[in-house]
Formats: structure tokens, C-alpha cells, sequence
């Protein structure tokens, strides 16, 4: 069969168009131009019960969803302004970089790293590595526990586990999940002992299953969550920053965490201090 | 650059690991699929039927289902374990044994297919010929028709052969350290999306290129000439 021509050419400028739109949008948005505009796109996760979640219903909700709204807010644009977008963990930077987001409140540590490629405002929270177990369970009680071959589940591409079995227990055996929630099934089917990563995390999942599941342990790590958002945008960053020490101030902070992860009983830490730079 | 240094090991055990899941893969799958394929050729109804239901069940599932299945549910619900229980490397085995089986079932609809075709090209005459010899269906398959079929199916085999290197990626959603697994952890400590998928790209073109002029070259060889 031959394309005629008229095909042929079709056929090559929607690809063309593909591409661009793939490529393209390379320039990073400017979030307080954004919210003059009153309209912000929020990158949070979809998937982490207590953090940033997805209700059937289309709603969202979380501890990072309402730092969102809070910072948004202080920026002069109401609720119903902003749109969320889902940021996966391998994503983040590039959504940030391509202006397809404005900023992301999605457990996002401040890392060296990261700081090369984004900028960061906060830490809004300070959130420590621990250990998720079933309720009934006795004989873990911290990283050193699990020595002794236990199995310990966490998401595939952090290191957390690794970490663990570096540091602390060097012949426990490590499973790996593309998911938190293939992790806690694992643990509830019995499959592994324990899921590690960071502690509001966990504290979110065992709010989920009241009764069933624990964190135990110290945290052993300090994770600071913080605001990601383009990388030179100083007047945004110092907008956001005393947005979260506002909002640690006036006690909206603490209502918050009391209202998302606080139900499993995990115990609210102190609130961080904001560093700006 | 930088990146290569820092992970060469790594990259080195990876990337070893997929070329283990594919071979292994690769033999189970092939194994498999003859013995399909000889069943939806057979005289016997039965296995004609159970034969065309693999087929259709395995070969519309998606791989992620049932590598998702094999863990969750062969391993985790229904108990089945592929390494000994006690070992100190139970999971990183039991892992690895499950996505060996899972991406060998799935490829196995594959190769059986292909080998249908490859089957359907030999002669009637052929068939006919071992049958008024004496020669049993057993015999007649093993000794007339699979030589001549598999002689024209080696360039799609290979191309079942690639796709298989690349499904091998899905098993690190139970785990097992591949190369997609490693590409996730770098992805997440290096904050650099481009240069570390550029460099997984590059890792499987210079397994699946010389795959797929190796299996040109070998159709060609062994091309039957008609």
C-alpha cells in the first residue's frame, strides 16, 4: 500500500508534534507569577495514606496536601485554585525543571543532590527512619533486631533498607516493592517481619489498619522534608518559608498532623526550624 | 561519567542479573512453548483445547499481573516456595526463581505461536509421508516436522528472544536486582533522570543489537531452501 501524499505528510507533522510536546515546556515556572494569577499546580503523591492520597471520590488528603493549601493560601490563592498533580519520586526534579509544576509538598527529602537541580523551601517536617511491624509482634524492637535472617520490605529505588542492613543488621535479608502498599500487604501477609522507611510514612499506614500494625523503634535517621520548587526563585522561596513558619506559629501546623497521622497514635515531634538560604 | 564510575560494579551485577533472568528465562520458555505448541498440533482434542486456553489466557495477561501474581499470590497466599525456607538468602532466591517462572509462562504463548507458524510451513507431504512410514505422532513431530519448523521460525524467535530481555525489567516489582531496579535507585539518589535512563538505554542495545544480528544470521544459515 502507498500513503499518498496528504497522509504522509499528516503522519509527519503529528509527530513532529509529539516530540515537541514531549520536550517541550522546558522553562520553570515562576510560582509567585502563578499565584498573582490566582492558579497553582501542586505536585504531591497520589498513593501515601496520611501524606498525600487520593480518595475514590477525586478529593485529596494528607499532612503534605494541607501544607499545600496553607502555603498556597499565603500566597493569596484559594483551595478551589489549585490543581494537584501526581509527583512520583523519580519525577520530582524533572517536573520542577519542565514548569510543569509550580511547587511539590511530597515527602520530599533535602538532599545535596537535589539541591543542585531544585530549590528547596522549609523543612516544613522532620521525619526519621523506623520500622513497621505487625501488632503482636515482640522480639523487634529496633534496627538490631533484625538480625537473625528477618525479612525486611521496602520500595525498590531508596535506600533505606540498604541502610539498614549496613549499619545495623548485616544478615537481615531485604525485599523489595515498587510500591509502600505491596510492602504492607507483604507484612500483613506475613511475608517479611518489617517494612523500614521514614517514620510519618509508616505512621500513615497504621492508620489505615487500626490494630493490625506498628511502628517500633527510635527513628534512627533525620529526614528533612521540604517545599521543592524551582531553583533560583529566591522571592518565592522566602514567601514559602515564612508561609510554614507561620503556619508552625499559629498551631495550624500541629491541627494538621493531629488530623492526618496522628490517628495511629504515632506521637507528633517537635516542628523543625525553617533554614532559609 | 561521573555516574559510570561510581556505579560500575553495580551496573556490572545488574545487568549480569538480567542476562541470568533472560537465558534462564529463554530455556524455560522454550521448553514450554514446544510443549505447547506440539499439544495444539496433536490428535488429541483435549490437549488441543488446554493448549489454545494457555495460549489465550498467558498471552493476553499483562507481565506485570502475572509476576505481581507469582509473589503475591503462588508465594505469599498459596505457599509456594522456590528456595529452601531457612537459607540465608531466601528472599533474593525465591525472588529471582518466581520471575523466572513467571516471564518463562508468559513467553512460552509467545514462543508456541510462533512455532505454530513455523509448523504450518512445513509440507502437508511431509507429515503424511512419516505417517505412512509407521512413524507415531511423537515421532513424526520430533523427527520430520519441529527440525523443518524450527529452521523457520529462528528471525521470530529472535525477536521473541529481545522482547523477552526487555520484559525482564518487570521482575523488579517483586524485587529481583536487575538492571531496572538499579536504574530506580540511581534515579532516586541522583537527582539526573536523563543521563541514568541514557545509560540503561545504551546497556540494553548492547544486549539486544548483537541478539538480533546473531538470530539474522542464523535464519539465514539455516534458511530451508525450497
Amino acid at each position: 500500500m502507498r500513503f499518498s501524499r496528504s497522509v504522509r505528510l499528516t503522519i509527519g507533522v503529528a509527530a513532529i508534534a509529539i516530540v515537541a510536546t514531549a520536550c517541550g515546556g522546558g522553562e520553570e515556572k515562576d510560582a509567585s507569577k502563578s499565584a498573582e494569577s490566582g492558579k497553582l499546580t501542586v505536585g504531591i503523591k497520589y498513593d501515601q495514606p496520611g501524606l498525600g492520597l487520593r480518595n475514590p471520590d477525586g478529593t485529596f488528603s494528607g499532612f503534605d496536601v494541607e501544607v499545600a493549601e496553607y502555603v498556597a493560601g499565603k500566597l493569596g490563592v484559594q483551595p478551589d485554585g489549585i490543581t494537584f498533580k501526581e509527583a512520583p519520586s523519580g519525577q520530582r526534579e524533572t517536573l520542577i525543571q519542565n514548569g510543569e509544576v509550580d511547587y511539590i509538598v511530597a515527602t520530599y527529602s533535602i538532599t545535596d543532590a537535589r539541591k543542585e537541580k531544585v530549590g528547596f523551601a522549609g523543612p516544613y517536617f522532620i521525619a526519621g527512619q523506623s520500622l513497621l511491624v505487625k501488632a503482636d509482634n515482640t522480639d523487634i524492637t529496633g534496627p538490631e533486631s533484625l538480625n537473625g535472617g528477618k525479612r525486611l520490605c521496602s520500595v525498590s529505588g531508596s535506600t533505606p533498607a540498604q541502610k539498614v542492613k549496613d549499619t545495623y543488621a548485616k544478615d537481615v535479608q531485604l525485599q523489595e516493592f515498587d510500591t509502600y502498599s505491596a510492602c504492607v500487604e507483604a507484612l500483613r501477609n506475613g511475608a517479611v517481619d518489617a517494612v523500614t522507611t521514614d517514620d510519618i510514612i509508616l505512621a500513615g499506614y497504621a492508620a489505615q489498619y487500626p490494630g493490625q500494625l506498628k511502628v517500633v523503634g527510635e527513628p534512627f535517621t533525620t529526614e528533612k522534608y521540604g517545599i521543592g520548587l524551582a531553583k533560583d526563585d529566591k522571592a518565592t522561596r522566602d514567601k514559602i518559608n515564612a508561609a510554614i513558619t507561620e503556619m508552625i506559629a499559629d498551631g495550624s501546623w500541629e491541627k494538621a498532623l493531629n488530623e492526618t497521622v496522628g490517628k495511629s497514635g504515632y506521637p507528633i515531634p517537635a516542628p523543625p526550624k525553617v533554614e532559609s538560604y | 561519567m561521573d555516574l559510570l564510575s561510581k556505579y560500575d560494579d553495580q551496573l556490572l551485577d545488574a545487568f549480569w542479573a538480567t542476562i541470568k533472568l533472560t537465558v534462564l528465562s529463554a530455556v524455560g520458555s522454550l521448553v514450554l512453548g514446544t510443549i505447547i505448541a506440539a499439544m495444539r498440533v496433536s490428535p488429541i482434542p483435549v490437549a488441543r483445547w488446554i493448549g489454545a486456553a494457555y495460549v489465550t489466557i498467558f498471552r493476553n495477561t499483562p507481565l506485570t499481573l502475572i509476576i505481581i501474581f507469582c509473589s503475591f499470590g503462588l508465594f505469599q497466599t498459596m505457599g509456594v516456595k522456590l528456595a529452601a525456607d531457612n537459607s540465608s538468602t531466601f528472599i533474593v532466591d525465591n525472588n529471582f526463581r518466581l520471575a523466572v517462572l513467571g516471564l518463562s509462562v508468559y513467553t512460552a504463548a509467545f514462543v508456541c505461536e510462533s512455532l505454530r507458524s513455523g509448523i504450518n510451513t512445513v509440507n502437508v507431504g511431509q507429515a503424511e509421508a512419516g505417517r505412512s512410514l509407521g512413524l507415531t505422532f511423537a515421532q513424526n513431530l520430533r523427527l520430520i516436522v519441529l527440525p523443518q519448523a524450527f529452521r523457520a521460525v529462528i528471525a521470530p524467535l529472535g525477536s521473541v528472544l529481545i522482547a523477552l530481555t526487555k520484559n525482564t525489567t518487570v521482575a523488579s516489582v517483586i524485587g529481583v536486582a536487575e538492571a531496572s531496579l538499579l536504574m530506580k535507585k540511581m534515579i532516586e539518589n541522583e537527582a539526573a533522570i536523563f543521563v541514568v535512563g541514557g545509560i540503561f538505554a545504551l546497556g540494553f542495545v548492547v544486549l539486544t543489537l548483537p541478539t538480533g544480528l546473531f538470530f539474522g544470521y542464523l535464519s539465514k544459515r539455516f534458511e530451508v531452501a525450497r
